[in-house]
């Protein structure tokens, strides 16, 4: 966004509030909305990818060395992960720990 | 199509002025609760007479739905609907006018369900009164087809982009058949050029519509709507004003009839205007200083119009077609009420509900109800509002 949406004032706004810039979705840190983080046991983890089929905030990225984790960044902390991974090997941490 | 005047169903009527007005897409649900207006498409589209996509789609809400896709691409779009239609598309209703669609809409008012009724009455359109979208009432057939140009010309313009409902009576109007001037195609064509949108989808410039409003962006958003609906106004105006140029037949928010010199008025909002006028005639001739006061532009509101229309008055007699539950009355009344809350020269207002579904409301009702508004008037009893023609 030309300018954070906090300063947009309603005379800026484009007709029917069309948002005209691509991909600005990226700039909202939805990882601030965590109260849990999934957490990726690298030696357990088969790389199987089903955590990234299933995360619904395209938040689970492939690491240099082939296994998944998340981007915290836009982690929500569903858990969604957690739940599907066959081999039990991401768990959700409280975020105060 | 030539300029011809002939006797044609309004509902048909109005299809053939969509067809004029060479929409790009029809999407329509055509069962109870409607009208022939979409049927008569169907045929016109089917039968290769118009170069339209017909959609007929699975439900109101659907309807709307592929409106609201056709006219994001920048097609000209038309859909109708009454009541429990209306009622299953509100959502979509609401979203098209958010995103400023020019999406023209007849819609035939009937009452909303239960107990089930197929009947006229405003219950419908009062439900979306709130939407954003524009609303024009019409009176008789040759306003309905007039009408059908006059809102895509204020729906495209550039400076609008919003829906338009074409409000007019189910059954009073729309299965009646009146006779109706049509212009001829090369005016239409004049008068409502081809249809270029700002931010059409394309993808050689992508745009997001409808977009995910965060607290801190959507007072925004409602506020650059009110902004449209508001502003909108001039363009209104000036897209009958060039109607009018035309073909000779004017339109105005606000419409009076011998209420210059009146001390009262009766005030309608669709076809009950032609009755109020014949019955404000023959009062007239027993010396009754009477007149009637007709809203046509309903969203956004004349204010100032109708303030110069009434204040001086001693008193309006409104006429509601819907009853909104527990509240102060009918929900034109109360816009009036408030629309004159202390302004110097103020009518009292005194508020009828008539002709729910479809009841019959007769030049006798009408004078029976102008001449007891008129004393209920004179001697205060102008709170809430009386249930006209109710039994016990």
């Amino acid at each position: 966004m030309a300018k954070p949406m906090e300063q947009i004032t309603w005379q800026e706004l484009e007709i029917g509030a069309v948002v005209t810039e691509v991909g600005s979705a990226r700039q909202y840190h939805t990882g601030s909305w965590r109260s849990e983080r999934p957490v990726v046991n690298k030696d357990q983890c088969i790389k199987c990818g089903v955590c990234w089929l299933f995360c619904p905030d395209i938040s689970i990225v492939r690491a240099a060395e082939g296994h998944f984790e998340a981007d915290l960044t836009y982690c929500k902390g569903c858990g969604i992960c957690a739940k599907e991974c066959p081999v039990g090997c991401i768990t959700m941490v409280g975020e105060e720990e | 199509m030539g300029k011809v005047r002939k006797g044609v169903e309004v509902s048909i009527a109005m299809a053939d002025a969509v067809a004029q007005a060479d929409v790009d897409v029809i999407a329509a649900y055509p069962i109870t609760p409607q009208t022939h207006i979409v049927e008569h498409l169907a045929d016109i589209v089917a039968n290769g007479e118009l170069d339209a996509e017909f959609v007929p789609v699975d439900s109101e809400h659907s309807a709307m739905s592929v409106c609201c896709g056709s006219a994001a691409v920048g097609a000209r779009t038309f859909t109708s609907t009454s009541s429990q239609g209306l009622a299953l598309m509100s959502e979509i209703f609401f979203i098209s006018a958010a995103m400023r669609l020019p999406i023209v809409m007849a819609l035939a008012n009937r009452s909303l369900s239960s107990p089930l009724s197929i009947w006229n009455d405003h219950g419908d359109v009062m439900m979306v009164r709130d939407a954003g979208w524009i609303h024009v009432f019409v009176e008789n057939g040759q306003e309905s087809y007039d009408n059908v140009f006059c809102a895509f010309r204020m729906a495209e313009d550039p400076n609008v982009m919003l829906p338009v409902a074409v409000n007019l009576d189910g059954f009073i109007l729309t299965h009646m058949i009146e006779p109706v001037e049509y212009e001829d195609d090369e005016l239409i064509r004049q008068y409502l050029p081809e249809f270029k949108m700002k931010h059409a989808l394309h993808p050689d410039k992508p745009v997001s519509m409808g977009c995910f409003g965060m607290p801190e962006i959507y007072t925004e958003t409602q506020m650059h709507r009110e902004d449209g609906v508001t502003n909108s106004y001039p363009h209104i105006l000036k897209a009958w004003e060039e109607w009018g140029k035309l073909t000779g037949r004017y339109y105005h928010p606000i419409e009076t009839y011998r209420a210059d010199d009146a001390e009262y008025c009766i005030v309608t909002m669709g076809s009950y205007g032609e009755t109020a006028m014949e019955v404000v005639d023959a009062l007239r001739e027993e010396g009754e200083k009477v007149g009637v006061v007709k809203i046509r532009l309903w969203r956004p509101f004349p204010f100032d119009e109708f303030r110069r229309a009434v204040l001086g008055k001693k008193s309006l007699i409104v006429i509601d077609r819907a009853l909104s539950f527990g509240g102060p009355g009918g929900p034109v009344a109360l816009e009036l009420r408030s629309a004159l809350y202390k302004k110097e020269g103020a009518p009292t207002i005194v508020n009828y509900i008539a002709g729910l579904a479809g009841r019959d409301v007769s030049r006798k009702d009408f004078r029976h109800i102008i001449l007891e508004g008129k004393e209920k008037a004179a001697s205060g009893d102008t709170e809430g509002f009386t249930l006209y023609g109710l039994r016990g």
